[in-house]
Order: C-alpha cells, then sequence, then structure tokens
C-alpha cells in the first residue's frame, strides 16, 4: 500500500534526533512492548510481514504523531485482536474490573529464544530458478500493490542493474496476508541517486534497495548510467 | 506542573502496556520472567561491542575479512555470538573511494545481532526519509564531510537481510592488538554514519 511507512525521499522532517549517550529504551513500558512483541511473535500465530502490514494500516496522522514503541504498542494490540487471541473489550477494560480465564501455558524464554534462532529466518531452502543474475539490466515494475509490499515508491519505475542474488526467500507481499510464501529469488538491485533523484543528484552516489523477482522486470539503461558496473 | 499530572501524562502508554500485559499473562499467553530476560539480553549483553570484535578481528586477520564479505552470515556466526535474530548479514567494505551508510526507510530494520537495538535517529522519521535522497546532507549532520569524489552507497533494508559496514581501519593504529582496535569502533561507524577519523564520539567501548 502507498501508506506513511513508506518515507524514503520525503522532505520536511526537518534535522536528525541525535541524541548523545542514548538510553536502550527511554522508558521502561518501551522495554516491556518490545518484549511483548517478541513473546507473542514466538507463538507463531502470524509472521514478520503480517506483523508490518498491521502498522502500516495504522492511520497516518496517528502514525506521525506517536513515538517509536507506542506504534509497537498499537500493532501489538492490533495484531492480537486481528487474531482473537484478546478482545478490544478485554484491552479497554481496566485489569480490577475483567476476570480473565487462563488459557493454557505461556512459552518460556527457552523456548522463545530457540523460535528466533531457528524459524525467524526468511530464507527458503527450495530450488527456483532466479529470473535474473548479477549484472542483469533490470526496471522496477511500476506496481502500487493495495496490501503489504516492500518496494519503496521511489524506485518505481526506475532503471537499475543487479548487484547481488541473496537466494531465495520468502515473498512478504503475499506472506503478510497468509497467501502463501510464494518463495523466489531476492536481489540487491542497484540504483544510480540521478536515476532516482534527477541531474541535482550526485553524479557518483548509488542506492541499493533488496527486491524480489515480481518487482522486476528486464530493462535497460541510457548511456551514462552505471558505466563503472557497480 | 504537579506530580500528579506530570505522571499521568507521561504514563498513559505505560498504563495501556501494563494492562495489556497483565491481561495477556493472565491468559497464559505470555511469562513475565521470559519477559524480564527479552529486556536484559537487550539492555546488557547484546549491543554493538557484538560488532566492534567483527570489525577489529577483520582488520587484523585478512583470510577471515575475505571470508565476512563474502558470506557474513558464516564468519559471524564462527565468532561465537548467539544469534537471536535469524536474519542473513551482508558487510559492505569501506574504502577510500566508497563509503557505505545503512538505512531502512519501510520501518526500522537494524542488524540487531551485531549492533542491539536502533538508536533513536536510525528510526526516526527525517533520518529514513532523507538517507536515501541526501546523504550528503545526513552525513554531515552527523559531522561527516564526504568528498565529492567518493561514491556513497545507500542500502535501504527492505528485505530479511541485514547490512553492516564495515569501517576502514584508523591511520597510526598499527601497534593495537584486535582488543585495542575493537574499542576504536564505534556503533555509528557500523551503520555508516561515522568514518572513525579521530572522532571519539559514539564509542562503543
Amino acid at each position: 500500500m502507498d501508506g506513511i511507512h513508506d518515507m524514503g525521499g520525503m522532505d520536511g522532517f526537518g534535522p536528525i534526533p541525535i541524541e548523545r549517550d542514548e538510553p536502550i529504551f527511554h522508558a521502561a513500558w518501551e522495554g516491556r512492548v518490545w518484549a511483548l512483541n517478541t513473546a507473542l511473535g514466538a507463538i507463531g500465530n502470524w509472521n514478520i510481514d503480517a506483523s508490518r502490514y498491521t502498522l502500516e494500516q495504522m492511520d497516518p496522522a496517528l502514525y506521525l504523531a506517536s513515538s517509536y514503541y507506542q506504534r509497537w504498542l498499537y500493532r501489538t494490540e492490533n495484531i492480537l485482536v486481528a487474531h482473537d487471541m484478546v478482545s478490544r473489550a478485554e484491552i479497554e477494560t481496566p485489569p480490577e474490573q475483567r476476570a480473565t480465564v487462563k488459557q493454557g501455558e505461556p512459552l518460556g524464554i527457552e523456548e522463545i529464544l530457540e523460535q528466533r534462532r531457528t524459524e525467524r529466518s526468511a530464507r527458503v531452502d527450495a530450488d527456483i530458478p532466479a529470473q535474473f543474475q548479477a549484472g542483469d539490466k533490470i526496471r522496477a515494475r511500476n506496481i502500487h500493490p493495495k496490501g503489504h509490499t516492500r518496494i519503496p515508491r521511489y524506485v518505481r519505475g526506475k532503471a537499475g542493474v543487479i548487484d547481488r542474488d541473496h537466494g531465495v526467500f520468502i515473498f512478504p507481499d503475499t506472506h503478510a496476508v497468509f497467501a502463501g510464501q510464494k518463495p523466489q529469488h531476492l536481489y540487491s538491485v542497484c540504483f544510480t541517486a540521478r536515476e532516482i533523484w534527477g541531474d541535482e543528484a550526485s553524479a557518483v552516489d548509488k542506492v541499493y534497495v533488496d527486491m524480489w523477482d515480481d518487482y522486476l522486470e528486464p530493462g535497460h539503461l541510457e548511456p551514462g548510467h552505471l558505466e563503472s558496473g557497480a | 506542573m504537579s506530580e500528579h499530572s506530570d505522571h499521568s501524562h507521561l504514563s498513559d502508554s505505560e498504563l495501556r502496556v501494563r494492562a495489556l500485559e497483565s491481561l495477556l499473562t493472565d491468559k497464559g499467553l505470555v511469562d513475565p520472567d521470559a519477559l524480564n530476560t527479552i529486556v536484559d539480553t537487550y539492555e546488557n549483553q547484546v549491543g554493538p561491542k557484538n560488532g566492534a570484535r567483527v570489525v577489529a578481528r577483520a582488520w587484523v586477520d585478512p583470510a577471515f575479512k575475505q571470508w565476512l564479505l563474502k558470506d557474513g552470515t558464516a564468519a559471524i556466526d564462527s565468532l561465537g555470538y548467539v544469534s537471536t535474530q535469524g536474519a542473513d548479514i551482508v558487510v559492505l567494505e569501506n574504502t577510500a573511494q566508497v563509503h557505505n551508510l545503512t538505512v531502512c526507510t519501510l520501518c526500522s530494520c537494524y542488524p540487531w545481532a551485531v549492533l542491539g537495538l536502533p538508536p533513536a535517529w536510525y528510526k526516526s522519521f527525517p533520518y529514513r526519509a532523507r538517507a536515501v535522497k541526501d546523504p550528503r546532507g545526513v552525513l554531515a549532520e552527523f559531522g561527516q564531510g564526504i568528498a565529492d569524489d567518493v561514491e556513497i552507497r545507500v542500502w535501504d533494508s527492505t528485505a530479511e537481510v541485514r547490512y553492516l559496514v564495515l569501517p576502514e581501519r584508523p591511520a597510526g593504529t598499527d601497534g593495537l592488538d584486535e582488543e585495542a582496535l575493537s574499542d576504536l569502533v564505534t556503533r555509528n561507524s557500523m551503520i555508516g554514519t561515522d568514518r572513525l577519523d579521530g572522532s571519539v564520539d559514539g564509542r562503543v567501548g
């Protein structure tokens, strides 16, 4: 979806908020949200792509007005409700006013860590042919999926070169809605800064974007682009 | 502002999180002790010191460096860090001619296993918006001027591949051992917003 989260290239946000001697968490609740997200994810009812898609559907004004871990809290609450693990009413009812029935035993720390060590990688061990190889000229497809996607707006329609083939990976667009892994090759694709941002950009700078086969079509470059073969 | 109103203003999110954790604990969906361990792990154990050791090893061991650049995931695993993030890691080498910078424009992807959790600025809207479009302006805000003829490569982490920058070894460090070298490596140098040119800001040691 062409959402507020797709921020690459936007103007108007001001300087980078660099903080010296920054703590890992700025308040204890931030750490709890982060840990809840980790522990709940290990249960396996959803995946990282579905989790990201949940956050992308946040109201854009609220997205911009919320801190990072406030957005994570929103995401955690909403994905729990979407998967019928808690109800909206339960979330909104003060703890002292509800009577909650225990449904089972939670995962312990060892089970959570083991799950994260072994199951989170999106690499798929499947013999699927690559549509492109390093050095091939491509064009990022001009697509605007309504659902979750990882092709940033700023590269759509732009010409680039395959830098390297990472191998076969889960395709996020389908995985996010539990419509299958649709495993395919993932590449790092190199674009010149000028191809994306125009002639006022540096003549030597590049932008590399990780892209799946379904985001790409064969392409050609105007003379002078990527002549170094980077 | 009274203590009470200040507290209630600050703790709206805190109250919501406490209520949610209480609900999930009562339901048997999470174990508070496991949450404690997860927080402790990332506050006190996993952090940029891991990445700094990887960098220092690459500086002193050419064979390791070659392996690291070819297969970052395997080379880093060989150092014995227990990865809590099952993502592939690709290592990008800075040289006199090339400077690498990493970002996640769509969310906040970051190589947790070697750098821990990202700083707030990495997750901020200005950084996500500008790193791909105006990397030289971004680097200038970190005090890093990059010569016009040095190629900046910005890596947008749009997939489950994590990028780690291998900074250039600073001049005048020939006599230092691996441990001392790792103390010179800053977190930001492994993200790409620092060049280890003598500044001590953001050292992980």
